[in-house]
């Protein structure tokens, strides 16, 4: 369906405007504190309302936009650049000894949940924005690898793999010529998907206090900010809240629609 | 008496017509063969009768079933009629079956829905039922997998399900496509035992029309959705009463005119070639058996010849084609192609490779989809020292499309927008590029249709004649290997079993096993006798 | 019908897999660890401590021997239940642990079970009446559900049902002492909140695999034999569906007890995650160590689990594998 692509395009990419305008512009300067105006529900001067330091809230979410984007982007990245690889190596090379060491290694990783790491970091280095994007990261690797390992491995099987054979070329020319473009689409909608996550996951770290730091405005600690007050100020939690909610939503529906739209049969792993 | 009548029945799924005005009828005890290629909705007339229909599928039409109308019959109606009065048995036996339930249990559950008995009565019918069908208890215990047993096993399972309450009509959709000649000979006969031991009528849809012209009493031939022709099995063979009918029984016998080959130069020599495969380890404390894919192979081939290579599947063709073109090592003997070896000090020897090429099977899965024609048969240029300059390279691969029957315009397309019969053109293209010597063609005719395949064999003779090139031809179906090949050579279980030039094998065999082959093998029967 | 020796020898392959994994894991923690900065027996006495002070305790807390030495030491503590002594509170890390996990640990299996069975019920539902209207409602549902960060639909949660409404208590734990009810119904609302966007994921897992499952020649064979369409899916579509929906649920059990740890800020419920954060803060990293291993235990675990329901339900891999 189309309609999924062009609703999860618009709004991703109202968000990605939205992170880009903040660099030039927001309502607000962010970290201006106006106590008398504290707490206010959205009104016609804060469109939505204002946090318990009298910050207006619209400017937090366009600058925390930024965070949450930049931490999840590098964490795809970082997924991508080192997963991709791992997992055309593994396909090439299945079942030798390399192909079980990247296998395995994977499992090891898929029991660390990034929090897990995230907290072996803290723990070394202190809390930081850093954090998050490494353990966002290292535990994209695995879902990447597994995902261009599985995809690889049913190229792999066709006859015209074994075409290029006959034609003299070598496991790694066939991987980058013949394999990897036909796993690419199933690259971006997986990169997508885990795009999201990697938003959902950073909200998340930054909610305890293991990602960005004050005066870095995320929206997870937005959140932690809100609970105590959410009572009284439900908007502090409904606002940050939704706009997760709409930007995750944004990004899988993009992803559905990016599946249907490059290929019908594509096998997508939610992890 | 008619058991099942069709009258006018038309289908079209999602507005697109597929049976347009589809009339016939069955008498009990009798066998009705439809046949045709493919595209021409032989298996939409069975999904009719059983009313198992793709979503957005209409039906207009009658499908009389003893007295009955099938299409006015509510959904709650049909499931107490499918497998307790329609049995049917599937194309592809690999999948037809639950992998994660027993074979018992699979049989037992047709009796289970239509008739209330115990279990231990049901699972004592299916003992019985697959006895029956050629899987006895003591070998084949109900308690097995499918994928414990062989596609030919599994299809015998498949056909227990289907007569287990003894319908009235048994329809059969390609019964024996996906299987080996011996084993289908042997599924052909169980069938045929089956029709008159239970006294079933039966609807059999084939594309194969030596296959349907043995076992039918009568033949109905399709095409693109509409009847050709329809009649007695005898009469429709001695009469022929349709061009087209004419062309797909012509074509099914076919013989190419090939050049003599008069040289005595080995073009290649496989001297005692075995190899075996470590199979995993089945029980905890027992080593992993070997298996012996090919077991001291040696045969020459002459410059020029066209030799035949028969054998059925897991008999290690396959493994034979790798280890000729130099991609696996072999445990034991050389493989000598022009007196140098085709794989050494342990990498394929890429010195001698562009002497050789390869066409594979499916023309579906040969291609790399993302690539242009060009690029896809010019890949061979890989094994050129330096690359060709660009006019060369276009003169090449223009004279290469133009051989094979295309257009050179057709180099900036890209594969999908090809039928089958010429994405096999272009392999074919992709293998002559290079001016091999020798090309190998791996079961390169078996994914298509019968009047295809002919127009594939005629163009493989028309190379022959315009270059000096060899074929090793490898291929389950002795029809095509009598008519393209000098010489043959017979294999079974990693072993060749007998060879001699290709008439004198198929008519005077000696071996056993060729003896088997052959007469496993369908032949249509000579029309003149009628 | 399953053959004992084929599935011992596959339990065994899992088995050395895991012993492997758990190793390589605890070299992992216990590397990680070593390399953060300052020493615990230092921070512990301040700065201003006497040196012989802190090589004192130093000794007492087994600090002073070769890193290889103090790995085994843990190690082989940790087996026979010495995770060691809190650097901060100076009581066994083990019993710490124990009292927080039977929150942490009831509270990931509450919600795994609450998300296994609405996902199965919603995946299959879906899948039975794929493409009617209702079908594309429950999607549109699930596909709002993973988009819903848990931690703040526990907030909302609160906001509702424990504050407008108060059928639950907001936040602490009422322990297990007065009952199993009891103890439950404070891990309810944060079951609940960890469940629900976890569902969602499996639920369309459940729902594309059994859409794929029903295509399969087999659903044909089912059909032929008169099943209807739901009968065919139960009898033959739900096992094999279960398949892929087995790998969802073994990797979801990670981000559970992850999630658990989170939520329990919400909730400000005493278990691991409380500990885990009180700790960092305290830099009290022998407990922050054993509580890591602990949990990469636990999913390495249910991933062996995993594994051998598989052999369970799929009979293929008993051979091949």
């Amino acid at each position: 369906m189309t309609r999924n692509l062009i609703c999860g395009t618009l709004l991703s990419s109202l968000f990605i405007l939205m992170a880009l305008t903040s660099f030039m512009w927001t309502p607000y300067d962010h970290t201006t504190l106006s106590i008398p105006e504290k707490m206010q529900p959205p009104n016609f001067k804060y469109w939505l309302g204002t946090d318990h330091f009298g910050r207006d809230i619209l400017s937090m979410i366009m600058v925390g936009a930024r965070t949450s984007i930049a931490v999840a982007i590098i964490a795809v990245g970082i997924g991508m650049i080192l997963g991709v690889p791992l997992g055309l190596a593994a396909a090439a090379q299945i079942g030798s000894w390399l192909d079980e060491l990247i296998m395995r290694g994977n499992d090891l990783v898929f029991a660390f949940p990034s929090l897990v790491i995230a907290i072996l970091i803290t723990a070394i280095f202190g809390p930081s924005a850093t954090n998050a994007i490494i353990a966002i990261g290292i535990f994209n690797i695995p879902v990447f690898a597994r995902i261009t390992r599985g995809a690889a491995l049913s190229i792999w099987k066709l006859d015209f793999i074994l075409a290029a054979q006959v034609a003299g070329k070598s496991t790694f020319r066939i991987s980058y010529e013949h394999i990897f473009p036909n796993v690419s689409n199933l690259l971006i909608v997986q990169g997508t998907i885990q795009f999201s996550l990697g938003i959902l996951a950073e909200s998340g770290l930054s909610y305890v206090g293991l990602g960005a730091q004050p005066p870095v405005p995320s929206w997870g600690r937005m959140l932690s900010d809100a609970q105590t007050m959410v009572s009284i100020a439900p908007h502090l939690a409904l606002v940050p809240g939704i706009t997760i909610i709409l930007t995750v939503l944004g990004l899988n529906l993009m992803g559905d629609g990016l599946r249907d739209f490059l290929d019908p049969r594509l096998r997508i792993q939610r992890s | 008496m008619n058991i099942l009548e069709i009258e006018n029945l038309c289908l079209s799924i999602h507005q697109t017509s597929i049976l347009d005005n589809i009339s016939l009828s069955l008498e009990v005890g009798n066998i009705h063969a439809i046949t045709g290629e493919s595209g021409a909705g032989k298996s939409m007339v069975a999904c009719s009768i059983m009313q198992l229909f793709p979503n957005g599928t209409h039906v207009s039409g009658q499908i009389k079933f003893n007295g009955e109308n099938l299409l006015m019959q509510t959904e709650r109606q049909m499931c107490a009629i499918r497998g307790n009065k329609i049995g049917m048995v599937f194309q592809e036996p690999m999948t037809a079956l639950n992998p994660v339930k027993t074979i018992g249990a699979q049989v037992a559950e047709t009796i289970r829905i239509h008739k209330a008995i115990s279990r231990e009565a049901a699972n004592t019918s299916a003992l019985n039922l697959l006895a029956r069908v050629g899987l006895p208890q003591n070998r084949f215990p109900i308690s097995l997998y499918p994928h414990q047993l062989s596609g030919g096993q599994r299809q015998r399972v498949v056909i227990a399900i289907a007569i287990a309450l003894r319908p009235k009509l048994l329809i059969a959709d390609e019964p024996t496509t996906a299987l080996d000649v011996t084993t289908q000979a042997k599924i052909l006969n169980l069938l045929k035992d089956l029709v008159t031991e239970n006294q079933m009528a039966m609807l059999m849809i084939s594309h194969d029309l030596t296959v349907v012209a043995n076992l039918a009493n009568h033949i109905t031939v399709m095409k693109s959705g509409k009847i050709v022709e329809s009649a007695k099995t005898h009469h429709l063979l001695s009469h022929m009463g349709h061009n087209y009918t004419k062309k797909l029984f012509f074509a099914s016998r076919h013989i190419v005119q090939l050049p003599k080959y008069t040289s005595s130069d080995t073009l290649l020599r496989v001297q005692n070639v075995s190899k075996d495969y470590q199979l995993p380890r089945t029980r905890l404390f027992k080593a992993g058996t070997k298996f012996r894919a090919l077991n001291d192979i040696s045969f020459q081939l002459h410059k020029g010849e066209r030799l035949g290579l028969v054998g059925e599947s897991g008999c290690g063709k396959s493994t034979l084609v790798r280890a000729i073109l130099g991609l696996n090592p072999v445990d034991n003997g050389n493989i000598l192609l022009e007196d140098e070896p085709v794989f050494r000090a342990n990498r394929p020897n890429f010195s001698i490779r562009h002497k050789m090429q390869v066409v594979f099977q499916d023309p579906f899965s040969s291609f790399n989809p993302r690539h242009r024609i060009d690029r896809l048969i010019s890949e061979p240029f890989h094994l050129l020292p330096k690359s060709l300059s660009d006019r060369k390279r276009h003169d090449i691969l223009s004279t290469a499309l133009t051989a094979v029957g295309l257009r050179p315009e057709d180099a900036q397309k890209y594969i999908h927008e090809f039928s089958g019969g010429q994405r096999q053109r272009i392999a074919i293209a992709r293998a002559i590029v290079m001016q091999p010597e020798l090309i190998l063609f791996d079961e390169a005719v078996s994914a298509l249709d019968v009047s295809v395949k002919a127009t594939i064999l005629d163009l493989l003779a028309d190379l022959c004649h315009q270059y000096n090139l060899t074929y090793l031809f490898i291929s389950h179906d002795l029809s095509v290997v009598r008519s393209v090949t000098d010489r043959v050579l017979v294999m079974k279980d990693g072993k060749i079993v007998e060879r001699g030039q290709t008439d004198r094998v198929l008519s005077k065999p000696t071996h056993p096993y060729t003896k088997e082959l052959i007469s496993a093998a369908p032949q249509l029967p000579n029309f003149d006798k009628f | 019908m399953v053959n004992l020796s084929q599935m011992l020898l596959y339990s065994l392959k899992r088995f050395i897999s895991l012993a492997i994994s758990l190793i390589i894991a605890s070299v992992i923690i216990f590397t990680v660890i070593e390399i953060a900065p300052g020493d615990p027996a230092q921070f512990m006495l301040g700065i201003n401590a006497q040196p012989d002070t802190v090589a004192a305790l130093q000794e007492e807390l087994g600090l002073n021997v070769p890193k290889h030495i103090r790995y085994f030491n843990w190690i082989s503590g940790m087996i026979v239940g010495d995770f060691g002594t809190s650097y901060t509170y100076r009581t066994p890390v083990a019993e710490m642990i124990v009292d927080r996990l039977w929150i942490s640990l009831p509270l990931a299996l509450y919600a795994l079970t609450i998300s296994t069975f609405v996902a199965f019920l919603v995946g299959i539902y879906a899948a039975a009446r794929r493409g009617k209207l209702t079908d594309t409602a429950v999607m549109a549902a699930t596909q709002l559900g993973v988009a819903i960060p848990n931690f703040w639909f526990a907030m909302m949660l609160v906001l509702v049902f424990a504050i407008n409404f108060q059928i639950f208590s907001a936040g602490g734990f009422n322990g297990w002492n007065n009952g199993i009810g009891f103890g439950l119904q404070s891990l309810t609302l944060p079951a609940i909140a960890l469940a629900l966007p976890q569902a969602a994921i499996l639920a369309r897992v459940m729902r594309s695999s059994l859409i794929d499952i029903l295509g399969e020649d087999y659903i044909r064979t089912a059909r032929a034999k008169g099943l209807s369409k739901h009968q065919a899916l139960w009898r033959h579509g739900v096992r094999n569906a279960l398949i892929p929906v087995l790998t969802i649920i073994g990797l979801q059990f990670a981000f559970l007890i992850a999630g658990a740890i989170i939520i329990e800020q919400v909730f400000y419920l005493p278990g691991l995650g409380r500990l885990i954060f009180q700790s960092i803060s305290s830099r009290d990293l022998i407990v922050v160590e054993s509580i890591i291993m602990l949990l990469v235990f636990i999913v390495i675990i249910v991933n062996f689990l995993v594994d051998i329901a598989y052999a369970i339900v799929d009979p293929r891999l008993r051979l091949t594998s």
